[in-house]
């Protein structure tokens, strides 16, 4: 989480400004792939998660942050991984949601929390253009892990669904 | 992390991060001990083998939309069998990479199931059921395996095989309900892969030491048969009754075909040692 010392926080900013490659409307703060920054004079050490184990996305994301903190006047950059707690997509903020829905994809409909208990709940996607419900999955899985592929029955457009995870 | 570890390098070259990677599990520096790095080198190679198995169908699925799930399932076994590797080198001071492609067949201890053919479209999604409905059982048990790192990489994995599941049952259902040959076939395939089940959930030595931290393997057998029951009677199939086949996977024993899928898989780094993109 965005870190309330100063100094930390000026990093946490310079790192919450790198796109996902794969879905540049988002940031990875958006995405909630960054989980912590800090702080040490002209060294920056930047903590980021792996949405799906073997996205390669992540390396991308990570020479991103560096390029950007080294641009910023950091000498000393880090930028590590961690596995866990494990991503999902509630760490997506709502700014990240709306984000992804004026890009032409379906953001989580859904906490993952919800989907994953003893009696799991099914809601419908709406589609991103014209909004209706009334919507089907053409395949679970699409152009990157995290995304699904739909179709709109209404105004027939295919779309993707970012999958709630 | 010192400089040393910093593996940016602004001129446009990157390297995979074998570095970086020893900061990215839990407990940061933590170092497997050697019956735990067989453990999950067990798990690793059994990701690493059918990724690689799973990557031969990109470009040759019956559907654009089957390419990119057997595309997603590769990429995800993969991510696993990173992780796992990268863990049990760190008892052995070997990297991942040099996990990979540096071990000849006796090494590999992988399971018998994921170096089964599977070119043929109704043997992959039979291997695919029995296999991720294994992992399914196998990742959930290990979210409180008592090795932290392992249950990070459990934490990540359960979450995804769950898809594989998913995707196969699919498939069996279609297949199952299909036309008269896609039945006839998918059935000869699910008979064909059942004699490498038991080594799936085989206790030995390892797992009986490691109480506590593996999965051990025949507690997992009651989720998978009832998963396979449940499937099994909404596609109106009966169990299979080929005998188990004599295995050895865990212990490095293996059939002619691992070889094939070693010679493809580790020729370039072999040839080129050192290549880099």
């Amino acid at each position: 989480m965005r870190p309330s010392d100063e100094a930390s926080a000026r990093v946490w900013d310079l790192a919450a400004t790198i796109l996902d490659p794969e879905v540049p409307a988002l940031t990875i703060e958006d995405l909630g792939v960054l989980r912590e920054a800090h702080a040490n004079g002209n060294t920056a050490h930047v903590v980021l998660t792996p949405t799906y184990s073997g996205c390669p996305a992540i390396d991308q994301m990570r020479d991103d942050v560096a390029s950007a903190l080294r641009e910023a006047g950091y000498d000393d950059v880090q930028v590590s991984y961690t596995l866990s707690p494990a991503w999902t997509t509630d760490w997506m903020t709502d700014a990240g949601k709306r984000k992804l829905e004026d890009y032409g994809i379906a953001p989580p409909m859904a906490r993952s929390s919800e989907v994953r208990g003893p009696i799991p709940v099914t809601l419908g996607v709406k589609c991103p253009r014209c909004h209706s419900l009334h919507t089907r999955e053409i395949s679970k899985f699409g152009s990157t892990s995290c995304k699904a592929l739909y179709q709109c029955q209404k105004c027939q457009e295919p779309f993707d669904y970012f999958k709630i995870h | 992390m010192s400089s040393e570890h910093d593996l940016l390098d602004l001129h446009g070259e990157v390297s995979l991060d074998e570095t970086v990677l020893d900061v990215e599990l839990p407990g940061s520096g933590r170092v497997a001990t050697p019956e735990v790095a067989e453990y999950a080198m067990r798990l690793g190679d059994d990701s690493l083998i059918l990724s690689q198995q799973l990557a031969w169908w990109v470009s040759r699925s019956p559907e654009l939309e089957e390419d990119l799930a057997l595309g997603n399932l590769a990429l995800d076994l993969l991510g696993h069998a990173r992780a796992l590797l990268h863990f049990a080198g760190t008892a052995s001071n070997r990297s991942e990479d040099d996990l990979a492609f540096w071990r000849d067949e006796p090494e590999f201890l992988n399971c018998w199931l994921v170096e089964q053919p599977g070119t043929d479209f109704g043997d992959m999604i039979a291997r695919q059921l029995y296999f991720s409905i294994y992992q399914v059982q196998l990742y959930t048990a290990l979210l409180t395996s008592a090795d932290e790192s392992l249950a990070a990489i459990a934490a990540k994995a359960e979450r995804e095989v769950r898809y594989h599941q998913d995707h196969a049952v699919q498939w069996i259902l279609r297949l199952a309900g299909g036309t008269e040959e896609s039945r006839e076939r998918i059935l000869i395939a699910l008979n064909d892969m059942w004699p490498y089940v038991d080594e799936l959930f085989t206790d030995d030595d390892l797992t009986d030491r490691l109480d506590g931290i593996a999965a051990r393997p025949s507690s997992l057998r009651a989720g998978f048969d009832e998963t396979i029951n449940a499937v099994f009677a909404e596609a109106g199939i009966e169990i299979p009754t080929a005998k188990p086949a004599m295995t050895g996977g865990r212990q490095g024993r293996h059939s002619t075909l691992l070889g094939y899928i070693l010679a493809e898989l580790q020729w370039l780094p072999r040839r080129h040692p050192g290549a880099k993109w």
